[in-house]
């Protein structure tokens, strides 16, 4: 299929995205607080699903969208995991700060 | 524009270990929520019989071919050993599981055999996965179900811990595999595989700036399932992982998730990607990277557990050292004339790994005491006087990790070292021999405290429960035969080719 | 542009109108006609509810969260519904039962959620 004639070019889109991974990405790497890392994930997942969406559009396909779909439901199936975890932690040990993880070395 | 599947295209019958086990979990969990609290002890035995099954219908249908799903799933002969793998891991993990969960009074809570299905199924479908949003979706599947698996020991510091960095650098590993996605979609405009190795040949021809974003893509989705598989530089979350979470978990997901995994790659980068020869080279654009890769994680695995003193810790750095082995078989298939080859080698190695590191595991489950100890090297002194049998079996399977002739281990690193040759890459096969014999010292040292040191092995189990002396029965005869009678692999293996389409078997190849 | 587009425009621009209008004319009327007695009630600041008590950094029960997961969980999955209710029409009896499979499915998951006991409030 011919890409349709769009408006704002893909690359615009693309560089959105890169910027916002790369955000997630080292909010990952700086960010203490599970809650925060966990956050800065989620970015890293929509910034994939923003270049998904661009890429579909460039394309003129529905398979990209319905693609993001599945990594939205996906990611909050993770969510809720991961809130649940965080919680019963917390519940143990008062904090979330991951520096405080420290049961186990070697 | 939009085209209905037809139940021709979706084909249900190929699918059908897979689903059989899905449709099992499904049913397992409606089961497990009516049954009465005294009947909780049924949960296990049906999961045994729902792994079962999936296994002997995989078993039957070995050397079918076909799609289903509309082209997303396959199955092949690839298919079927990555599922006998990860279904035979997953009935002696459930076998070791029933002894733990009862030995550590969390018997009653049977959602556990529930999860293990659901991270199998997640498994067996990224074995068969032939488009990137299986791949994506099966991956969750198979490591949600595992986080929650890791901290199933709460209150247990150590396993809430466990759960929460799994899930921490999995969700992240998870977020590089999406962008990654995309940037391949982006490029070939498909998320189908057959589809992306047409979109690849196309785009290498023409030299189209596309090209860089198929190699950002590879190189995010090597860094995502090189997190799953535990591959050195992303490795750190492994040893605590593998300490903290219940040990029948540790097993399994040393295994499992390398099977799946591994096999996820495979499909990508042998299905999908291989024709991505940048100018000048003679293999894959992936194959030296992943060479690198393979390098260091045989490296460090190695050396860092030389220094381990708790077990789990040192099979957590043997488990990253065995991926590094896997990983030299991978970028063996790089090269288009190994291809194959190298395919066959990871699958070899995967299965000998999978019954020897089971097997491990299940002898740690048998000396650790209810309380979590006694998993220390300096436990295992003089074990051999007290409980010979034990010492004997964990004696063999130290031998079958180093890779000693006559055991299953010793096999899998033949054809991985084999493929590795035929594939040029010599420096690297010189790294894995140089390495395996460094391995040789820490599994030895085990050996040498079971037999030549005196001590008293106070083990947790005065009497082995029968579910796991089957399971290290199981896993002994398996590092056993594959070990003296290697033509059993063989013929295993000689069918199993990935295949890119029913046309390319149709037309010999 | 032809009288059409300009009537169009034109209705935009009334109905702005009339949207600014509304609020101000019964304020200003209010103002200009009604009598004015100020006491300390009626100049006090009025809040719908009760008064606060206490701080509101207070924990919660764990039951709200057990309640927010389940909701997200489900509420997600309408995502998928949607596409599948807009294009009903041209897919055909096929989608309808797959997509009675998928909420099957999740109801299952409703009746494990419910038979658990997560769903009563103590």
């Amino acid at each position: 299929m011919e890409p349709i004639p769009v408006f704002v070019p893909t690359e615009l889109y693309l560089a959105l995205a890169v910027v916002l991974f790369v955000m997630g990405a080292l909010g990952v790497v700086i960010r203490r607080s599970a809650i925060l890392i966990f956050m800065s994930i989620e970015l890293m997942l929509n910034a994939g699903n923003l270049a998904i969406v661009a890429f579909a559009r460039h394309w003129g396909q529905v398979g990209g969208q319905v693609l993001v779909f599945f990594v939205m439901t996906v990611a909050a199936a993770e969510v809720a995991v991961g809130l649940a975890l965080i919680v019963t932690i917390f519940r143990s040990r008062r904090s979330i700060n991951v520096d405080e993880l420290h049961q186990m070395e070697g | 524009m939009i085209q209905m599947p037809t139940l021709e295209s979706l084909n249900f019958g190929v699918a059908f270990p897979a689903l059989s086990l899905v449709i099992g979990a499904v049913l397992l969990l409606v089961v497990d929520v009516f049954l009465p609290e005294r009947r909780k002890g049924l949960v296990p035995w049906l999961a045994l019989l729902g792994v079962l099954v999936s296994l002997a219908v995989s078993m039957i249908n070995y050397n079918e071919v076909g799609e289903a799903f509309s082209g997303m799933f396959i199955a092949d002969p690839f298919t079927s050993l990555v599922n006998i793998i990860v279904l035979i891991s997953a009935a002696l993990s459930i076998l070791l599981a029933m002894d733990y969960l009862r030995r550590t009074e969390m018997e009653h809570r049977s959602d556990y055999y529930l999860l293990l299905l659901f991270t199998t199924s997640g498994m067996l479908f990224m074995g068969a996965a032939n488009d990137l949003i299986v791949v994506f979706v099966a991956l969750e599947l198979l490591s949600i179900p595992l986080y929650v698996l890791s901290g199933f020991r709460r209150p247990n510091l150590k396993s809430e811990e466990a759960a929460l960095k799994y899930f921490l650098l999995g969700a992240f590993a998870s977020g590089f595999l999406v962008f990654g996605i995309a940037m391949i979609y982006g490029a070939t405009g498909t998320t189908n595989l057959p589809g992306v190795w047409a979109g690849t040949a196309a785009i290498v021809e023409s030299a189209s700036p596309s090209l860089y974003l198929l190699l950002l893509g590879v190189g995010l989705i090597v860094v995502s399932l090189g997190f799953k598989v535990a591959a050195v530089p992303f490795h750190m979350w492994t040893p605590d992982v593998y300490e903290g979470a219940p040990t029948p978990v540790t097993a399994f997901m040393s295994v499992g998730t390398k099977a799946g995994s591994f096999a996820a790659l495979l499909r990508i980068l042998v299905v999908g990607l291989p024709t991505l020869i940048l100018t000048g080279a003679t293999s894959a654009a992936w194959a030296n990277t992943l060479a690198i890769l393979a390098a260091l994680t045989m490296i460090l695995g190695n050396f860092v557990a030389l220094r381990q003193m708790n077990i789990k810790r040192m099979l957590a750095y043997s488990s990253i050292a065995h991926a590094g082995y896997i990983l030299m078989a991978v970028a063996a298939a790089g090269d288009p004339a190994v291809g194959n080859q190298g395919v066959q080698a990871a699958l070899i190695y995967l299965l000998t790994y999978a019954f020897t590191n089971l097997g491990a595991f299940a002898i740690v489950i048998a000396l650790e005491r209810n309380d979590g100890t006694g998993g220390q090297l300096d436990d295992f002194r003089g074990l051999a006087s007290q409980r010979p049998v034990l010492a004997l079996l964990m004696t063999f399977f130290m031998l079958s990790l180093t890779g000693i002739p006559l055991t299953a281990g010793f096999i899998g690193k033949w054809y991985v070292f084999l493929s590795a040759i035929n594939a040029g890459l010599v420096l690297l096969a010189v790294i894995g021999a140089v390495t395996s014999v460094v391995a040789a010292f820490y599994y030895i040292r085990i050996i040498v405290r079971m037999y030549l040191q005196e001590g008293d092995a106070n083990i947790g189990t005065s009497r082995l429960s029968y579910t796991l002396g089957a399971a290290i029965l199981v896993a002994g005869l398996g590092t056993l035969i594959f070990g003296v009678l290697p033509f059993l692999v063989a013929d295993l293996t000689q069918g199993v080719q990935i295949v890119r389409t029913i046309a390319q078997i149709a037309g010999g190849g | 542009m032809d009288l059409m587009d300009l009537n169009e425009w034109a209705f935009i621009g009334v109905f702005l109108v009339i949207a600014a209008l509304l609020p101000i004319v019964p304020i200003a009327m209010g103002r200009l006609l009604g009598p004015r007695k100020p006491n300390p009630v009626k100049t006090d600041t009025y809040e719908c509810g009760i008064e606060t008590v206490g701080d509101t950094w207070i924990q919660f029960k764990i039951q709200y969260y057990i309640f927010a997961l389940v909701f997200l969980a489900f509420d997600v999955e309408a995502v998928f519904l949607f596409p599948w209710a807009v294009a009903y029409g041209g897919l055909g009896f096929f989608a309808f039962v797959e997509i009675l499979i998928f909420l099957a499915l999740l109801s299952l998951a409703l009746i494990y959620v419910w038979r658990k006991g997560a769903l009563k409030w103590t």
